[in-house]
């Protein structure tokens, strides 16, 4: 196969991952990682490597589009971040204490618990904030078909320690957690799904980032693989965020929770099998 | 809501800059991107070996070794330039998020980016990750 060739099939599926990491609030690992390791069968360093930058990418795209759209919420963003970070690092230090393939399995049943909570979930706005969400300013308006919707925000302490959860378990098995928060979001703090996904994506970038930095040192990162995955993702974010301001949140549920679930099998897989 | 009533963008001042920083960002990366990936592929030709980790050349791991590369019109230092420039944007952003919420005088986001920065600054630099 010619090195052209190849960078584009890679850029295809960056572009893929894009696209549904702007749909479901989720990173790129979905996609890039089984096309890298399965389909190309390369080691899977270099495969995290690529979908830690196809991570970034989507992050900042999708986030991007969406800010100026006025569905993010950058307050509720920049609040459970500090739970997302702090969680990360507890992560990553305790990550050599514990057997990585027992928590991927935990992992993997956790999502497919959430993958149907999330089908059975009704979308209800809850009209006025919790006496501490006032206080953080964090509720707020997002355009919809039907013109601006108001929301408001609860158990903001529930959703803090769920986005810490969703931190520990990105540091232990070293991927983004963005199943976690939009769950964090949605199911704990009553967060409309497209904001809570949104906001997901505009999370996911920070905590990606700041592993990045160590991956890139230990030389998970290589350039013939960085550059479709830079440049296939961010279309395909692009793309995703155009899809997303109208679709009904119905099918962004069920896209989502399909996601999730294989996600989870992909999981437990890696826990049963010892790869992660 | 009007969406082009000053009123509208008055109120989403610290949104709209911080939308704004993430746009730029991205698109300076690949634009380098592109302009690397297209030396790249002039100079290479084959596939290189990603079926055994050995690790990307060293060069390609810190700063330093990449803008070398970037001097000499290297594509894969141009390209892995741009990762780095991808990896700064959203840290950058928390950084940024500190003087937007200072211009929109809230006090309290002012004191949540910090603390988010803080901890991720420790986390790089304690190789952690975070």
């Amino acid at each position: 196969m010619s090195l052209a060739l190849f960078t584009l099939i890679l850029l295809l599926g960056a572009f893929c991952a894009g696209m549904l990491g702007a749909l479901t609030g989720l990173g790129g690992g979905v996609v890039l990682i089984p096309l890298i390791t399965l389909g190309f069968g390369y080691d899977i360093r270099y495969a995290i490597g690529t979908s830690l930058i196809a991570s970034i990418a989507t992050s900042s795209g999708a986030a991007a589009a969406y800010i100026k759209e006025g569905i993010t919420n950058i307050r509720i963003g920049m609040f459970l971040e500090i739970a997302t970070t702090s969680g990360a690092i507890i992560g990553a230090a305790v990550a050599i204490l514990i057997p990585t393939h027992f928590v991927a399995m935990l992992f993997g049943l956790v999502l497919l618990f959430s993958a149907v909570m999330t089908l059975h979930k009704q979308e209800e706005h809850i009209a006025v904030n919790s006496p501490f969400a006032a206080k953080l300013k964090m509720g707020g308006t997002y355009p919809s078909k039907q013109g601006m919707v108001s929301y408001g925000v609860r158990n903001v302490f529930g959703g803090y320690l769920i986005m810490t959860l969703a931190g520990i378990l990105s540091g232990i098995l070293g991927i983004g957690s963005g199943a976690v928060k939009v769950v964090a979001m949605d199911i704990m703090m009553r967060v409309p799904f497209k904001v809570s996904t949104t906001t997901s994506n505009f999370m996911v970038g920070v905590t990606t980032a700041a592993s990045a930095v160590v991956y890139l040192q230990r030389g998970y990162i290589q350039p013939g693989l960085a550059l479709p995955a830079i440049i296939g993702v961010l279309l395909g974010a692009m793309a995703g965020s155009k899809i997303l301001m109208n679709a009904q949140v119905k099918w962004l549920r069920i896209l989502f929770s399909i996601v999730i679930g294989l996600m989870a099998f992909e999981m437990i897989y890696n826990g049963i099998t010892h790869k992660l | 809501m009007n969406w082009f009533s000053s009123q509208y963008w008055q109120q989403r001042d610290m949104e709209h800059m911080i939308g704004k920083w993430l746009r730029a960002g991205v698109f300076l990366s690949a634009t380098v991107a592109l302009l690397g990936g297209i030396l790249y592929l002039q100079q290479v030709h084959e596939i290189p070996d990603y079926k055994t980790f050995h690790g990307a050349a060293a060069q390609f791991r810190h700063l330093p070794g990449i803008l070398h590369g970037v001097a000499a019109f290297d594509g894969a230092s141009i390209i892995q330039l741009a990762v780095v420039l991808l990896i700064a944007t959203p840290i950058l952003r928390i950084a940024f998020s500190v003087l937007a919420f200072a211009i929109e005088k809230d006090k309290r986001y002012v004191i949540i980016s910090l603390i988010v920065l803080c901890i991720i600054l420790f986390g790089m630099f304690s190789g952690l990750g975070g």
